[in-house]
């Protein structure tokens, strides 16, 4: 009993480090997105192409059908060039991915791409970030896989790495696809 | 001792400065000051560990923008927090709600304060008769006068 006495706030201590040890390994600049199984919110986003109003532009409305990949990006932003290799071998793969240049300015998101390549089946400009926030976003880039039925299941947050497509993204598309 | 006065009172009067720009202000003062009020209380979720009122991050601007719009049209303060919390959840509140998940850092200090309280109480009872209470030997006070 004496000893009982000594030996709990040792025990004590050595719960509380372990529960600040295990929180050191989280990171906290992922927030988990509210979206998750929720429907995509609604925008109407004009296009980044040199033409009155951009050109087509992108709508939530049109994530029906088929099961897509969502990704917020911009020129300013210094992961995306890292990225795009990766978005390209995914539309190369057959899987489509949408765009929101996000806080862009049209001249210089077709820039971009001019200079990067384009693997995008559609492209909406949200120069005033009111659609990112509506959609969550915290930074460039992110990317939100969208199902048949318009709702968002996956959010990665950072740019999508070759090992995150093959390990996570592309079996949860190809279980999408599957899904009626 | 004059320069240190002044030193003193630059200190005092210098406050934080917010990253509130004048364009952004609203132009009725009693709208503004719930924004400010409502925008100290929100993260930063770009740099986490500013108030959106204070982070001057692109993103910090929009927000302060929102809560300025939610405001002018005619929402409560709660509905343009919740508005907030809606798309980024309730981390972006810098004063997070009790809930299940955030009990134990609401009532965490308190229990253990009580524990403490309880176990100083339980130690002091089960002390035998202080040692104070019986008066000091012969030999201990010709020590003590010896000392003093």
């Amino acid at each position: 009993m004496k000893r009982l006495i000594f030996i709990l706030p040792i025990i004590g201590f050595v719960g509380l480090a372990g529960f600040l040890g295990y929180g050191l390994t989280q990171d906290p600049k992922e927030l988990p997105s509210q979206l998750i199984d929720r429907p995509l919110p609604e925008f109407a986003l004009p296009g980044i192409a040199d033409a009155p109003n951009g050109g087509p532009g992108l709508v939530s409305a049109s994530f029906k059908g088929e099961p897509r990949l969502l990704n917020v990006w911009a020129s300013w932003c210094a992961a995306c060039p890292q990225e795009h290799p990766v978005l390209e071998r995914i539309a190369a793969e057959g899987f489509p991915v949408y765009g929101i240049a996000w806080k862009d300015k049209p001249e210089d998101s077709r820039a971009f791409l001019a200079r990067y390549g384009n693997p995008y089946s559609g492209m909406g400009s949200d120069f005033p970030g009111r659609t990112a926030i509506d959609l969550g976003v915290t930074g460039a880039p992110e990317t939100f896989v969208v199902d048949k039925k318009g709702r968002v299941r996956f959010k990665q947050i950072g740019p999508i790495s070759p090992e995150i497509w093959e390990g996570q993204i592309k079996p949860l598309m190809q279980q999408l696809r599957a899904e009626a | 001792m004059l320069r240190l006065a002044a030193l003193a009172a630059g200190l005092l009067l210098a406050t934080p400065a917010a990253a509130v720009m004048p364009d952004e202000m609203l132009a009725d003062p009693a709208q503004e000051s719930r924004a400010r009020t409502i925008s100290k209380d929100l993260r930063c979720v770009v740099c986490q560990n500013q108030s959106i009122d204070d982070s001057d991050a692109p993103l910090a601007k929009d927000l302060r923008l929102l809560v300025r719009e939610q405001i002018t049209l005619g929402k409560t303060d709660a509905q343009v927090r919740d508005y907030v919390v809606a798309r980024y959840g309730n981390f972006v509140l810098l004063k997070p709600p009790v809930e299940g998940d955030t009990l134990l850092l609401w009532v965490g200090p308190f229990a253990v304060l009580i524990l403490g309280g309880i176990g100083v109480l339980l130690w002091q009872r089960r002390r035998p008769a202080s040692a104070a209470d019986t008066p000091l030997s012969d030999v201990e006070r010709a020590e003590l006068d010896r000392l003093s």
